[in-house]
């Protein structure tokens, strides 16, 4: 039996003593949020945001095969990957299905560090573990070794150029491009600073051994503070990437969910010979397909919530709020693949039909 | 300041302050911190009939949706515009300014909660 008691950060403390409510996520006691959701997703937008997202699996890769393996284990073509670079992949059932969503960061010409989602962490190992045959490579669960913080939000740069305890930085962060990491460190231990996030914002995750969590926490926070930079919890995680279109594991994705239905058709790079899933990634003709939602007045449809056309239903929301930002409801639905395009769609909130008009995804983009 | 020791509460979370057979009803501060951040509120029009135990409202914040459960039977006899027009006052004051309906009763109220015994349920 799994134990079902869920597991802390290594900053669970700080949280606590900061107010946090708290919320059991994909396994783990996760803050939602220490004062308001709103106004935490706000500062974010407007200003920066400190998020502990420890609760993420890591995994390493090393041995001469790295890239020839990632790129028979996940969708992408990981291989290409410079050092220095990170990219979106996916871990893919035989059947073309998503076992999990990942950023794989190269860290050297052997050596790839992976990020999975908190809930899949099992699923995605052994997934993962199995494919290491035949292959000179040593995959490695470091998840219990280190601690996730990211700091997002158009000042985000600022606090982290200005933060002193960060030294070592091996590139300017001012240059530090989208989906790329440097080295730096923080009192001593080696710190990893990728230029990635979950939030539609500028932003950046930094990686540190477990025990330096809650320092590297506390300093920034201090350093940050006159810069707006506020703790932020699940909550506002949730509505940021929503209205960055970003899709969620077990809303979004999930193991019946093939990439082009969700708009990741990208990810997969079907020239390559072999990869797990290779052949099975093409939906059926009639499976449903991602779109974004958006309606007015202020009642937001909700996941799980029907979506109908005349009545009859021809899809379902997947994730859906009141967009802060935008002040108006806006979701992720999967629709069948004739209304994907629609302007005559309804949502069924709890009884009541409110239209809602298909739109390109995101719905929010940060204007610089 | 409300005196809360003078309010009656409900396992829903509702408060009632009642004078005479008028019901003033909200949503307790702990309903509202559970919720969060509160983005729309839907309440009965005036003159609609009310049912002890049914559902009369909605309350739905950033992450979710509550109901708003009438705890007498009775006609609504006001509501609060206010916080239709601002929702966000369920959260700043819960007590005060984010009353939401009043409910003119007949009959006994059943199953009210005196502070500590809502105090007991919540703690």
């Amino acid at each position: 039996m799994p134990d079902s008691t869920p597991r802390e950060t290594p900053l669970a403390e700080l949280h606590a003593a900061l107010g946090a409510s708290f919320t059991d996520f994909g396994g783990w006691l996760m803050p939602v949020r220490y004062t308001s959701d709103l106004a935490e997703h706000h500062a974010v937008r407007r200003a920066a945001g400190l998020f502990d997202i420890s609760h993420m699996a890591e995994f390493t890769i090393d041995g001469v095969d790295a890239g020839a393996y990632l790129d028979y284990a996940l969708a992408g073509r990981l291989s290409a990957l410079a050092v220095g670079k990170a990219k979106y992949s996916l871990v893919l059932a035989e059947d073309g299905g998503i076992v999990d969503d990942v950023i794989v960061y190269r860290l050297s010409d052997t050596g790839f560090l992976i990020i999975a989602n908190a809930g899949n962490r099992a699923a995605a190992r052994e997934a993962l573990s199995e494919r290491t045959t035949g292959f000179d490579v040593v995959f490695a669960d470091v998840s219990d070794d280190y601690a996730l913080i990211a700091v997002q939000g158009p000042h985000a740069l600022g606090i982290l150029t200005a933060f002193e305890a960060l030294t070592g930085l091996g590139s300017d962060l001012a240059q530090l491009p989208y989906y790329a990491w440097t080295d730096a460190r923080f009192e001593g231990s080696p710190v990893l600073v990728a230029r990635t996030g979950y939030t539609g914002e500028d932003g950046f995750e930094l990686l540190v051994p477990s025990e330096q969590g809650a320092a590297l926490w506390q300093r920034l926070l201090a350093a940050g503070a006159p810069e707006g930079l506020v703790p932020c919890g699940l909550a506002s995680r949730d509505t940021l990437r929503l209205e960055a279109g970003m899709p969620l594991y077990g809303h979004e994705l999930s193991r019946e969910t093939k990439p082009a239905q969700a708009g990741l058709g990208r990810v997969v790079v079907d020239a390559k010979d072999a990869f797990v899933g290779k052949g099975a990634t093409t939906p059926g003709p009639d499976a449903r397909v991602l779109v974004g939602l958006v309606a007015e007045g202020r009642r937001a449809g909700r996941a799980g919530y029907a979506v109908c056309v005349d009545g009859e239903v021809v899809g379902e929301i997947t994730s859906g709020a009141l967009s802060p930002t935008l002040g108006h409801p806006v979701a992720m639905a999967y629709v069948d693949p004739a209304f994907a395009a629609s302007d005559n769609l309804t949502i069924d909130i709890r009884g009541t039909h409110v239209p809602a008009t298909v739109t390109t995804l995101p719905f929010y983009r940060r204007t610089s | 300041m409300t005196d809360l020791n003078a309010l009656s509460y409900t396992e829903e979370h509702e408060w009632l302050s009642i004078e005479g057979d008028i019901a003033t009803i909200g949503i307790t501060d702990y309903a509202a911190d559970k919720l969060g951040d509160v983005v729309f509120v839907e309440l009965p029009q005036p003159g609609a009939s009310v049912t002890a135990g049914d559902v009369c409202g909605e309350i739905e914040s950033t992450k979710s949706v509550g109901e708003l459960y009438a705890p007498v039977t009775g006609e609504v006899v006001e509501i609060n515009d206010g916080v239709v027009d601002d929702p966000s006052l369920v959260n700043a004051e819960p007590f005060e300014g984010a009353w939401l309906i009043k409910v003119r009763f007949s009959g006994e109220i059943e199953g009210l909660l005196d502070r500590a015994a809502y105090e007991g349920i919540t703690a």
